[in-house]
């Protein structure tokens, strides 16, 4: 346990490079301690034979000097990535026995780079929901709650499982996905560092689809420069993605200079929400003057549009999904109910394979296309998303980066707010915008609340702009003097 | 006249098609998968054609330049921008539950076809627009099993879908349209046109009214896979129509089938059970956009179209308008001809063709590229008969040896000594025979009954099996019989 508590990726990269501990020694502790944290629930389908395998390949690279650039270093991959020969399930009834015959070309970028996987993290079921409740598997549990709580918290969603992992050390990084907030709420949840780059960016490809006009990879990590690290090496042009930008890539790492001297903060009036709590206003506020300390400026801005981010949102990301997963029927792979015609065997199939939130959304989704429905709610939506965007062009006339909070409030616990779709999707409110706007945008630990949980900065950025943003953030990490206090509570 | 056969000459026709052409291409619209025809099920399928999770599409660049190809060989505006849309569905040879279609904003806009109708006049009909799109897998029902099989083959294959205006007034136009669109895509080498094996297929727009009025409701019969077969849905549907408002009945918008064996068209599903198919912009695909530059680049690389190489088939070769729009009908024998005419009579060149030529063809169930007559040995024929060796009517026989055997001209005609007599001497000595063994005759002839001319001609070429040079046959008679 000491040997990974709190280790992050470049520790780990140094250690093992001067052969403090080999890949086996590392993957094996991490085996452990995953195998003592079962209640977290934050693992879907393990890896650990392959992974110690793999970790003794690595051991052999590094002892003949062939290093890659990630060699050894065990990861996390939430399980919406297709991993070929390992179960992908987006965590629904639909996939449970799904094994892709294929890897996806974030994760093929992350085994090429000598990563090893560990196993595929929980998420809410095909990644729609913000606290990882919808998973078919059950939730994961955040690490963190307040002293003496008997409840167990929610780690946000959907990327709640990976969040929860590299939380509780039960990885040294792993990837998510964001399509409206889903790394970044974890992340803020969890007190760890995620980071949804631009769209087009990362490949989506043998990503399954949720939202696809909104999808992106991302990195959830301990700190700035892990995230730096594990995006570099899975961002890139990708042919098969026709929505995939093919754009330099910076080395982000070197971008880190833990500066915000003479950087423009824009502070968008908008994103003062009656339902954020005070907590969360007055870190804020706080983050402010550690602007202010840093040498940056402030410049109050105005983002329009905002309040029309999250219902546009909930129109665009169901309908793409209502059609996205059409092709889970029953037919050719996947969960299959039989009946006695084919309208049947959709029927129960779909019936029995997707969860309540994901019908929900398919409802919504068929609805807002329907004849009839499809100017008065799609076309609108659409309309309103360029709006957003030309809000965020604008403003980037002036500023050189946006902060916000990331969340309008703390982790919650379990069951408060499932019943309530409402109330849950409020989580997104922040998040939301730099999805509709395909922005870059970070989330990393700043603080906590009165009951000792974790809050977030978010930093958002302008297109391409992942290696500003890591810099902020940095700064930020340096001020903020965030402490991972928490109690491991969960151990068996 | 009858007061029905009356009311039918009131009833105007108006015909629709919506075309779907299967676009020659070896691989896939979006995963590059092989299109080969006749593969067994479920061979030629990727991972993106079977839409597993997470698989994306990728636009095949050589399908969007065979559209942009047969826009401008329809004479049609190429949309600069165009969008991709998922028309949504559920059915089993559809694997993602969307096919990828082009909707409000297709690559290809207005344009026209050119019939020509037998009375010699033009009709243009025009053309809405040409849209790409995904064609679905085929579902097997098996009598002889409680299951249905999925071949997914054919899925994601390219179709251009062609729609008309509502131009056709009559099946017979429908009829033309078809074959001169086809034309066109096999000039384009942009589709097969090959119906039977279902490349083509049409679905049929078609409603009535009395001349003057409004456009009435219409009916459309889907996927129809023969030309001939859409001529005669389109004569029941119209009666029916007709029928059924002369009965007082209205028509009701629906989709219909024809069935070939009863020669009718039956209902599909109403409007109102009609699928909503909930178009939108795929989001896995930015918006198509072409460069002028790359337009002009297939522009300057199109064949001569049929309407182009008729024009030059008349002005070049001094043919009728009719014969040229027969040899361009089919762009082999277009080509055909032209290899043939080289130095020759076109015209004779143009009679042969159309004539003994496409008759053995057409006896033999044969076409140009498998028959055992080439158009080098189809020349030497003709310049037998050019130089006076053989006659035309020889020609004939010794054609027919040639689709038989595949000897060269030449050769039969030394063979069989089918050569024309046209030595003078030899001609003379047997006229001289004939009118001696025809004495009475002569005199008749003589005495006026000049019919009788064309029975010396006879008797002399029965004498020659064919083979006397008629014209000398002619000169000799004349001269022979005006001596006193």
């Amino acid at each position: 346990m000491s040997l990974i508590k709190g280790l992050t990726i470049s520790q780990a990269r140094k250690g093992l490079l001067e052969k403090k501990f080999s890949a086996k020694e590392l993957v094996e502790s991490f085996v452990i301690e995953i195998k003592n944290s079962k209640k977290l629930n934050s693992y879907i389908s393990f890896n650990f034979d392959s992974a110690i395998e793999k970790a003794k390949e690595s051991d052999e690279k590094i002892a003949k000097g062939n290093a890659r650039p990630l060699e050894g270093i065990p990861i996390a991959i939430k399980d919406l990535f297709c991993t070929k020969g390992i179960r992908t399930t987006a965590a629904s009834n639909m996939l449970n026995n799904f094994i892709p015959p294929y890897e996806s070309t974030v994760t093929q970028k992350l085994l090429n780079s000598g990563s090893i996987f560990l196993g595929k993290t929980n998420l809410d079921e095909f990644a729609m929901g913000s606290s990882n409740e919808t998973s078919f598997f059950g939730p994961s549990i955040n690490p963190w709650k307040p002293s003496n709580e008997k409840l167990d918290y929610v780690p946000g969603g959907s990327s709640g499982g990976s969040a929860v992992a590299v939380s509780a050390n039960l990885c040294l990084g792993a990837v998510g996905t964001d399509t409206g907030g889903s790394i970044r709420q974890p992340a803020s949840f969890c007190g760890i560092v995620g980071l949804k780059p631009t769209y087009g960016r990362c490949s989506r490809w043998g990503i399954v689809a949720f939202a696809s006009s909104l999808d992106q990879a991302g990195p959830m990590t301990r700190n700035v420069e892990d995230a730096a690290l594990l995006l570099y090496n899975m961002v890139g042009y990708d042919p098969k993605d026709s929505t995939s930008v093919n754009k330099e890539v910076p080395n982000f790492k070197d971008s880190i200079r833990r500066n915000i001297k003479n950087l423009k903060f824009g502070i968008p009036r908008e994103y003062n929400l009656d339902e954020s709590s005070p907590d969360v206003k007055n870190l804020w506020e706080k983050g402010i003057n550690w602007i202010k300390q840093g040498g940056g400026e402030i410049v109050d801005i105005s983002l329009p549009h905002t309040k029309y981010a999250l219902p546009s949102y909930y129109i665009i990301a169901p309908a793409e999904a209502s059609s996205n997963l059409s092709r889970y029927d029953g037919v050719r792979y996947g969960h299959r109910v039989e009946g006695g015609s084919l309208e049947e065997l959709y029927q129960n199939t779909r019936g029995d394979g997707f969860g309540n939130e994901v019908k929900r959304r398919i409802l919504i989704g068929t609805y807002v296309l329907s004849a009839g429905y499809y100017d008065a709610y799609y076309i609108k939506a659409q309309k309103i998303r360029s709006l957003i965007y030309n809000d965020f062009e604008n403003v980037f006339k002036d500023v050189d980066v946006i902060f916000t909070p990331t969340t309008p409030n703390s982790a919650f616990p379990i069951n408060a707010k499932i019943d309530d779709p409402i109330s849950m999707y409020m989580n997104d409110l922040l998040t939301v915008p730099a999805n509709m706007a395909g922005l870059p945008a970070i989330s990393i630990p700043s603080g906590k609340d009165n009951k000792g949980l974790p809050l977030g900065f978010q930093f958002i950025g302008k297109p391409f702009d992942e290696s500003g943003l890591l810099n902020i953030a940095s700064y930020f990490e340096e001020v903020c003097e965030f402490e991972d206090d928490k109690e491991e509570w969960w151990k068996q | 006249m009858t007061s029905k056969a009356n009311n039918n000459l009131n009833w105007e026709i108006i015909i629709g098609l919506e075309v779907h052409a299967q676009v020659v291409s070896n691989s896939k619209l979006f995963s590059g998968m092989s299109t080969t025809y006749g593969g067994e099920p479920n061979t030629q399928v990727s991972y993106i054609d079977a839409a597993f999770p997470g698989m994306l599409p990728v636009i095949n660049k050589f399908c969007i330049e065979q559209a942009v190809r047969t826009g401008l060989g329809l004479k049609a505006k190429i949309n600069m921008e165009s969008v991709f849309d998922r028309k949504n569905y559920f059915y089993a040879d559809l694997p993602a539950g969307y096919q990828i279609s082009q909707f409000e904003n297709p690559i290809v806009g207005k344009g026209q076809v050119i019939l020509d109708m037998p009375d010699g006049t033009i009709r243009e009909i025009g053309i809405t627009r040409l849209h790409l799109e995904q064609d679905a897998g085929k579902s097997i029902h098996d009598s002889n099993s409680a299951n249905s099989y999925v071949d997914l083959n054919r899925a994601g294959i390219a179709l251009m879908e062609i729609v008309s205006e509502p131009d056709m007034r009559s099946s017979e136009e429908a009829g033309l349209f078809l074959k001169k669109l086809r034309t066109i895509l096999r000039y384009l080498g942009t589709c097969d046109g090959n119906m039977e094996q279902g490349s083509m297929r049409a679905d049929v727009n078609v409603s009535v009214r009395r001349y003057g009025e409004e456009l009435g409701t219409r009916c459309e019969i889907k996927n129809v896979n023969s030309i001939r077969f859409v001529q005669q849905a389109i004569e029941y549907e119209s009666k029916r129509q007709i029928k059924e408002i002369e009965l007082g009945n209205k028509i009701v918008q629906e989709t219909r089938l024809f069935d070939p064996k009863n020669f009718e068209t039956r209902p599909m599903r109403s409007k109102e059970e009609s699928h909503d198919y909930r178009y939108f912009p795929d989001p896995d695909l930015l918006p198509l956009k072409l460069s002028q530059t790359w337009i002009d680049q297939i522009s300057k690389s199109l064949p001569e179209l049929p309407d182009d190489r008729k024009q030059r088939f008349c002005s070049e070769y001094g043919l009728s308008i009719y014969d040229s729009g027969l040899l361009v009908d089919d762009k082999e024998t277009a080509d055909f001809f032209e290899e043939v005419v080289l130095k020759r009579d076109p015209k004779l060149v143009a009679n042969i063709v159309l004539g003994d030529f496409y008759g053995f063809l057409n006896k033999l169930g044969q076409n140009i590229n498998n028959s055992r007559v080439s158009s080098k040995s189809l020349g030497e024929l003709i310049d037998l008969i050019s130089n006076k060796i053989i006659s035309g009517r020889i020609s004939k026989e010794v054609l027919e040896i040639m689709f038989q055997t595949g000897q060269s001209p030449k050769e039969i005609v030394e063979e069989k000594g089918l050569k024309q007599i046209s030595n003078i001497d030899e001609i003379e000595k047997i006229v001289d025979t004939i009118l001696d063994e025809n004495i009475e005759k002569v005199n008749e002839f003589k005495n006026g009954k000049e019919k009788l001319f064309g029975f010396f001609v006879g008797q002399v070429m029965k004498k020659t099996e064919g083979k006397a040079n008629p014209q000398l046959v002619n000169e000799i008679l004349t001269k022979k019989l005006n001596k006193n």
